[in-house]
């Protein structure tokens, strides 16, 4: 039975736009809790070092309650490959190391007191080019790690193949081998990293106010760094002032939060300077990657083989399992015949990256949309015919298993190919200072979840009280995003509840049920699914009693006006009414349910195939540029995006995503790069780290396609990360496709534009005089 | 300040100032070295107003001095004596509906974190109360300038930009 939807599909303002933009939303920042102290961390002055460390006059500063260093405290060592001690103990390897720890009445002392630790260095030689750490004669970085790889400074390793390669390139008219360098990319979250923490040393039971993505896989990191029993921590999530995946991690500053408070008793509080979070809090992995792919007679690639470098930083993130996503985008993104895949982390005396929106895929599919350019140029094909000649189809199972049971991907490219030819049917302008080009690029990204932890599921407690208000519990959580507006939609569609009456309950660790956390674009689809899970149980209860009060069969029932109709003799009762007699006659049974959603996604086996998510999400956007060869900078003009997104949810927010997804693209392609020099950032602040402003906003012309997965909620696939991760390809291709260069580098500075007009004019030159 | 009153050790001179919050006449005292995003958010406890870099880069601690935009974070508090401050918390109407700014970014769907929301509303009131003096129209590249100094990392400025030209236009 199809129903016309009522609040599904419509542009609904966020559920909780109201108290943000009246600034009562609680974020970090904003709590204080009596008796509270402030918490502040000394960093290593040396990114590679053995140290001594004297606090005993620091200590007898008025003001200062505790101080720590490693040699105060007994606990386990955090990060995915438990590598990271959380206080370094005589020795550093990155600018981040947390060598102490105060705790004082104030912030001003906090801040004075680390200025009296003495700290004596004997500086190292740092490794800080990763191709340098694998050398035979470089010193371990991290003295860790298990040993499971031939060489020491590997931390970890994936390898991936399909199809006969050999064969492949022999059938190939055109191979092409690149290299592509991508920066170090940060979060930049407007609001810092920060923790609240509060230990009651009369029961052992922390509470801890935390922004962390993932709360009921940082309650048991937590537990494991500090030697407790996961039960007994308690997370509350206040408002998040961003995540993008900066918070997938648990980060040494927090348990060190949590210590303080164990030793003193007292609540203590640590929030982030501007400069510390741009030193301290994680990064997109920076890549080297080497790329060669094949294109046959009949212009369907034929084989792609890729070697990646990842400078890991000196501690190992949950980024390190970054080619989980990477491997997908090269294996299977337009039809491919072959392919080989390797990647290898490798610890250097850098910052550690973590994970970012996209996990991987902007890198990945810059060097592979950058290369169909270079394929079409060299076989002399239309750029955009290339691709849609090799897009997805749906029904495919790809070579690594990827079953596409929808896919967009053909209709997307069809669509930007279409827009932007209207606006721009040369494709290319020139005049002689200013240089118009558009470029293309396609992406792939799991759209229903990934499976990575044991389960990918995610529960939810639905309740209506006997005055008609309905309380979702879900173990998903809200980072911005507007996943508590698409659940209460949800709820309100089916229980046809006023949006107003559902109240949404998803910050606090002791209620809600457990969720794998806010990560690969799956909320909204995962928690969706949950969600519409309990409303099924619960209304099996309300029918059958709405049934027995309007002494009708129990069959069917519609849901709507805040009533319950029977569909047979168009009846109806309040919900309220038929929930507070559940309630209160007999036999009472309360108006709750309950459901745990796993998506049918399979782990991959050792080979790393099988089919990962719940379905597939794709993307292509069309970017159009105007370089300005004088000065070498890159103005934005139009972008135009379609994406599958199964089902528009709620265009409103759908735009959000797009648009705020756009511009962190935009900022990856021109100018965001944290810059070091010997494992040193020299940018650490938002003058000298560009993210894009309101000035760069371009023209975003927003074309949804629904391929209505039958996997999803009302047909809907996650849709967070996909618009960031085309973005810099396409961008680059544009930029190239303007001034007829080859770019093989992020970010695309005027410096670089410059010196590859240079490079180029100096060639043209140089061949001309030859032929002269 | 509160801080000031647990540190006695150090006796630093306390400037005495008075100014209008929000509509209210208010007076506390300060240290010559207060900034006024801290005298908002730690002495009348408004929380609304956020420390985003506390370097002057980001805008969201903009608050209106004598209704000109500022960053709260680089003004020195000493300096508001006699002014008239104006806070997020200032905009909402008495009867606790939402000022048109605070309206429009919210069915323009132009809030998501909401890290930067209270900058880009009071700013956007500035743009609004130069139109109302002014009667001067805003074109788009207008909104976007006026809006430079005040970063996102959620929204990709869209729907703000949109928020302010369907409230000014």
């Amino acid at each position: 039975m199809k129903k016309d939807l009522k609040v599904i599909g419509k542009p609904i303002p966020k559920h909780d736009a109201n108290i943000r933009v009246t600034g009562k939303a609680i974020y970090g920042h904003d709590i204080v809790l009596p008796n509270m102290l402030y918490g502040a961390i000394l960093r290593t002055e040396h990114p590679s070092a053995e140290f001594t460390i004297d606090v005993s006059a620091a200590k007898k500063l008025p003001g200062v309650v505790c101080i720590i260093t490693a040699n105060d405290v007994d606990t386990n060592n955090i990060s995915y490959k438990r590598d990271h001690p959380i206080l370094k103990k005589g020795e550093v390897n990155c600018i981040r190391d947390e060598i102490a720890a105060v705790a004082a009445e104030t912030k001003e002392i906090a801040q004075q007191v680390l200025k009296l630790i003495k700290v004596k260095y004997k500086i190292r030689k740092g490794i800080y080019d990763p191709f340098e750490s694998l050398k035979e004669n470089s010193p371990q970085i991290n003295k860790f790690i298990s040993g499971k790889f031939p060489n020491k400074n590997i931390a970890e390793t994936f390898h991936y193949e399909h199809g006969n390669l050999e064969e492949e390139k022999k059938k190939s008219v055109a191979i092409i081998t690149r290299r592509f360098k991508l920066p170090r990319m940060t979060h930049a979250c407007m609001g810092t990293s920060n923790i609240t923490a509060s230990f009651n040393q009369t029961d052992g039971k922390l509470l801890l106010y935390s922004s962390t993505q993932v709360p009921f896989l940082y309650q048991r990191d937590m537990a494991h760094a500090l030697k407790m029993n996961p039960s007994d921590i308690r997370i509350i999530q206040p408002v998040i002032g961003g995540g993008f995946g900066s918070k997938l991690d648990m980060y040494p500053f927090e348990p060190i939060c949590a210590l303080l408070s164990m030793k003193t008793g007292r609540p203590v509080q640590i929030i982030y300077s501007r400069e510390e979070e741009f030193i301290a809090s994680p990064t997109r992995q920076p890549m080297i990657i080497d790329l060669t792919a094949g294109v046959d007679a009949k212009r369907n690639f034929t084989f792609r083989e890729i070697n990646i470098v990842k400078d890991n930083g000196a501690y190992t993130s949950w980024g390190a399992t970054t080619p989980f996503v990477i491997m997908q985008a090269f294996s299977s993104l337009y039809k491919l015949r072959a392919c080989k895949f390797d990647a290898t982390a490798v610890y250097t005396n850098n910052v550690f990256a973590g994970s970012f929106r996209g996990y991987g895929n902007p890198q990945a599919t810059f060097a592979l949309e950058r290369m169909i350019d270079l394929l079409a140029e060299e076989i002399g094909m239309d750029k955009a015919e290339i691709r849609l000649l090799n897009a997805n189809e749906k029904g495919e199972i790809t070579g690594q298993g990827l079953h596409y049971e929808t896919c967009g991907h053909k209709e997307c490219l069809e669509k930007v190919i279409e827009k932007s030819r209207i606006q721009n049917p040369e494709y290319r302008t020139q005049n002689h200072r200013f240089k118009r080009g558009i470029g293309f690029a396609s992406m792939l990204h799991v759209g229903g979840g990934a499976k990575i932890y044991r389960s990918d599921g995610c529960g939810t407690t639905l309740k209506i009280d006997p005055y008609g208000y309905c309380t979702i519990i879900t173990g998903s959580n809200e980072i911005g995003q507007g996943s508590e507006t698409v659940l209460a939609m949800i709820a309100s569609e089916e229980l046809g509840i006023d949006l107003k009456k559902i109240k949404v309950i998803n910050t606090d660790t002791d209620i809600k049920p457990w969720d794998v956390g806010v990560h690969a674009s799956r909320t909204s689809f995962v928690a969706g699914n949950s969600l519409l899970g309990a409303i099924h149980v619960l209304k099996n209860k309300l029918n059958k009693k709405a049934a027995e009060l309007l002494k009708v069969d129990n069959s069917e029932f519609d849901y709507s006006d805040n009533k319950i109709i029977s569909e047979k003799s168009k009846e109806s009762i309040a919900l309220d009414k038929v929930v507070r007699e559940m309630h209160f006659s007999n036999p009472n049974e309360l108006a709750i349910a309950s459901y745990f959603y796993e998506p049918s996604s399979k782990f991959q086996d050792k080979q790393f195939k099988g089919n990962v998510s719940g379905t597939y999400a794709f993307a292509s956007q069309a970017i159009e540029v105007e370089v300005d060869t004088y000065t070498g900078n890159v103005q934005v003009k139009n972008v135009y995006v379609a994406q599958d997104v199964g089902k528009v949810l709620n265009p409103l927010l759908l735009d959000g995503q797009i648009h705020g997804g756009i511009l962190q693209g935009m900022g990856y392609a021109l100018s965001e790069e944290l810059i070091m020099q010997d494992g040193k950032i020299l940018n650490p602040n938002f003058h000298n780290y560009k993210i894009l402003t309101a000035s760069d906003t371009p023209e975003i012309h927003f074309y949804p396609v629904e391929t209505n997965d039958k996997q999803g909620p009302y047909g809907a696939k996650g849709v967070g990360e996909a618009p960031l991760i085309p973005t810099a390809a396409a961008i680059a291709n544009a930029v190239c496709n303007a001034l007829e260069v080859d770019l093989l580098e992020l970010p695309l500075t005027p410096e670089r534009v410059l010196k590859a007009i240079h490079d180029k004019n100096k060639n043209r030159n140089l061949k001309i005089n030859s032929i002269n | 300040m509160k801080n000031s009153k647990k540190s006695k050790t150090k006796i630093t001179q306390l400037h005495e100032i008075s100014f209008t919050l929000n509509g209210k006449k208010v007076s506390c005292g300060v240290k010559p070295s207060a900034v006024l995003l801290d005298v908002i958010r730690d002495v009348f406890e408004l929380k609304g107003t956020k420390p985003g870099c506390n370097e002057g880069e980001c805008g969201a601690c903009t608050v209106l001095v004598n209704d000109a935009p500022i960053n709260s974070c680089l003004f020195l508090a000493v300096n508001v004596n006699g002014k008239n401050i104006t806070t997020i918390e200032g905009l909402q109407k008495e009867d606790g509906s939402l000022d048109e700014v605070q309206d429009s970014l919210v069915q323009n769907g132009a809030v998501q974190c909401g890290f930067c929301t209270s900058g880009m509303a009071i700013n956007i009131k500035s743009m609004q109360n130069k139109f109302k003096k002014g009667k001067k129209e805003f074109s788009r590249e207008e909104i976007k300038k006026h809006l430079e100094g005040n970063l996102c990392r959620c929204t990709g400025y869209v729907k703000i930009i949109e928020a302010a030209e369907k409230l000014l236009n």
